[in-house]
């Protein structure tokens, strides 16, 4: 070999063999894994729904402990891809999975937290949930039946406010979504039209009219951006962006405004101790001050996981949260889980995550 | 100091063998090109075989896409994708076009060096500042100037007015393509300017003398000298058009349907951006890399079609 030659297969050799002889993982003992020790990384993905809170506790949590979340808000329909996948630590979904899915891809599935998916508007002299609609003329709205702000069913429900004769831009979400899921299994409860052309609720469904944005934020920046737009968010996005909030009217008859005290009212009336790994939605919940839309949100861990000290992690995260996150939840427009859901979710901890 | 003769043979068996090392090498980068190709083609083909399957021709002729009930028709991204980059073809090539012949022959010399450099620039900015801007900037704008007169005007003409019929919601193809067609215009304008400036100057000054104005010498001197390399140029911008992803998908308003030009529709590159991360049905992913396979085509098919066409041009010009 010419000189040059083989000095650079020597170099690159040497290179290889350093890289091949790095640090191998951490091997686990068998049987239960040991606490969480200070400094571990933990990825999580999923909705966008409760990415601002996630994101707040998890810099809480590092400060306390040391262990670092990294949540990738990619979506409902990403988060059960992911989890599915075995790619992340914890999925998380507004869209919860029914048990036999569970079962099938070995996933342990409990709540988060509560919130509610709230219309937002921006239609010029109209002040936050000064507007009100019901649940069937927002379904006519996304059906594209009612095309304009001046239209005489809104008119009618709203006698003090002056509508103007703009056109409605309904935005919508373009990725699969559990914001979307809950706001179309609400839009298939209460209208009959709605169920019938759209179809059941799903994560991504085919929507009659309207442009589509890309998470909370995609949907939060064209309602912003565009006079006369109607969009759905989460509250917390509708206050950190100061948009335009409506007041619907709840299964009883009675308008209520978004809050974290209608949001509480419909989480009232949830049986978590009969539904089946949590599957339960709130939507349209009974109650004179319940919010038509609240909605959980759930996080999935499998049970057999690939590293049991992370998936572990994750969960001490989670119980971390319930233990000392309530403050910051709802400041941010969220509702935490009562105690009673919370000793719900650690005895089925203790039942199924047995790594 | 006389130099042996094994020393020499020595030599010169060590260049060959460095030559031929060197031949093997560069060979192997031009064959990796045309596997990559291959390989990307056929995993798409290969992965959207289920979708084909499925719904048969169905699947480009139908605009029915509905992921919750797993049936998927791809019309309405396969025609947004066209449609978006026919547009900025539209306006991209006479305007590249025009700066090219600026850049070479009309500019004075002091000028060429910036306006060039800031052409060089404008291809340098990442795709999602083009779609931010075009968000934030261009569609409120276009919203509020351009889109009422137009679909209050131009929608009654005969022909193209049904195109131009929709509210103006600023959010469209119409916006879309305006926005690719800048994105586009520096590499088309480069491609030009360094070809135009490889024409013989004897040429040009040739037909100057004669008598010919700007317009005709650059028409009947330059452009027939750099046909191939301006055509390579334009399918250059008209590849990039057609794979955008990110401006595109902040104006142009992800509905998965047919639309007309002022109304808000969906391209291939969107669509799959915006559904592959939670495709987790079957049909759903391979559905996506159907339509990925269907982009693949459709580029393949024009670039074929230029191939043809400058043939065409090479075998009347007796070449």
């Amino acid at each position: 070999m010419t000189p040059t030659l083989l000095r650079s297969t020597l170099i690159l050799g040497t290179a290889g063999l350093l890289a091949a002889c790095g640090p191998q993982p951490a091997e686990t003992p068998a049987g239960t894994t040991p606490a969480p020790t200070a400094g571990i990384d933990v990825t999580g993905a999923g909705a966008s729904f409760v990415f601002p809170l996630i994101s707040q506790w998890s810099s809480e949590y590092a400060q306390a402990t040391g262990n670092r979340v990294n949540y990738q808000s990619i979506g409902s329909g990403g988060g059960i891809a992911q989890a599915k996948a075995g790619t992340i630590h914890f999925g998380s979904t507004d869209a919860p999975l029914t048990p036999d899915v569970l079962a099938e891809a070995r996933l342990g599935q409990f709540p988060s937290v509560i919130g509610g998916v709230v219309p937002v508007v921006n239609i010029e002299g109209i002040a936050p949930n000064q507007l009100r609609l019901t649940g069937p003329l927002l379904a006519e709205i996304y059906l594209g039946r009612v095309t304009t702000w001046n239209d005489p069913a809104i008119v009618a429900i709203n006698p003090g406010l002056t509508l103007p004769e703009t056109a409605i831009k309904v935005v919508y979400r373009s990725d699969g979504s559990g914001t979307t899921f809950n706001f179309v299994h609400y839009l298939g409860q209460i209208s009959p039209a709605w169920a019938e052309t759209v179809g059941p609720a799903a994560t991504s469904v085919r929507w009659p009219t309207g442009i589509g944005g890309r998470g909370n934020e995609g949907v939060a920046a064209y309602t912003q951006q565009l006079t006369g737009s109607i969009g759905y968010v989460e509250l917390s996005y509708a206050l950190l962006n100061n948009l335009t909030t409506v007041s619907l009217q709840n299964a009883t008859g009675y308008w209520v405004e978004p809050s974290i005290a209608s949001f509480q009212a419909a989480a009232a009336s949830a049986d978590w101790a009969n539904a089946e790994d949590f599957h339960l939605l709130i939507t349209n919940a009974p109650g004179a001050e319940a919010w038509p839309i609240a909605a959980t949100n759930f996080i999935l861990v499998s049970k057999v996981p690939n590293d049991p000290v992370r998936a572990r992690a994750a969960l001490d995260f989670f119980r971390w949260a319930y233990e000392n996150g309530d403050a910051r939840a709802k400041e941010l427009g969220y509702v935490p889980l009562p105690e009673d859901v919370v000793a719900l979710i650690k005895t089925y901890w203790e039942a199924n995550f047995t790594f | 100091m006389a130099v042996s003769a094994e020393h020499l043979d020595r030599l010169a068996r060590g260049d060959a063998r460095a030559d031929r090392m060197f031949r093997w090498s560069v060979a192997a980068a031009g064959f990796f090109v045309l596997i990559g190709l291959v390989g990307a083609a056929v995993t798409m083909a290969w992965g959207g075989r289920e979708a084909f399957a499925t719904f048969g021709f169905g699947f480009l002729t139908s605009d029915h896409w509905d992921p919750g009930n797993l049936v998927f028709g791809g019309l309405a991204p396969i025609v947004g994708t066209l449609i978006t980059a026919g547009i900025a073809l539209l306006i991209a090539v006479p305007v590249s076009f025009g700066i090219a012949i600026f850049l070479t022959e009309v500019a004075p010399s002091w000028l060429r060096n910036p306006v060039g450099t800031a052409i060089e620039l404008l291809a340098g900015i990442p795709s999602i500042i083009y779609g931010m801007w075009g968000l934030f900037i261009l569609v409120p704008f276009l919203a509020e100037h351009v889109y009422p007169t137009l679909s209050q005007t131009v929608s009654q003409w005969p022909i193209i007015g049904p195109w131009f019929d929709g509210p103006p919601i600023g959010i469209g193809m119409l916006t879309a393509g305006i926005v690719l067609s800048i994105m586009i215009i520096p590499f088309i304008a480069s491609v030009m300017r360094e070809v135009f400036l490889t024409v013989p100057n004897r040429l040009k000054e040739s037909a100057y003398a004669l008598g010919s104005t700007t317009f005709e010498v650059v028409w009947n001197i330059v452009l027939p000298y750099t046909r191939s390399a301006v055509i390579g140029g334009i399918f250059l911008g008209l590849g990039r058009a057609l794979g955008e992803t990110m401006a595109v998908t902040f104006v142009l308003g992800n509905a998965n349907r047919l639309a007309n030009l002022l109304e808000p529709s969906s391209s291939i590159a969107a669509t799959i951006a915006n559904e592959f991360g939670e495709a987790f049905a079957d049909l759903h992913r391979s559905s996506l890399l159907a339509l990925g396979f269907v982009l693949f085509m459709v580029t393949f098919v024009v670039l074929s079609i230029a191939k043809l066409m400058l043939m065409s041009l090479h075998r009347r010009e007796g070449n």
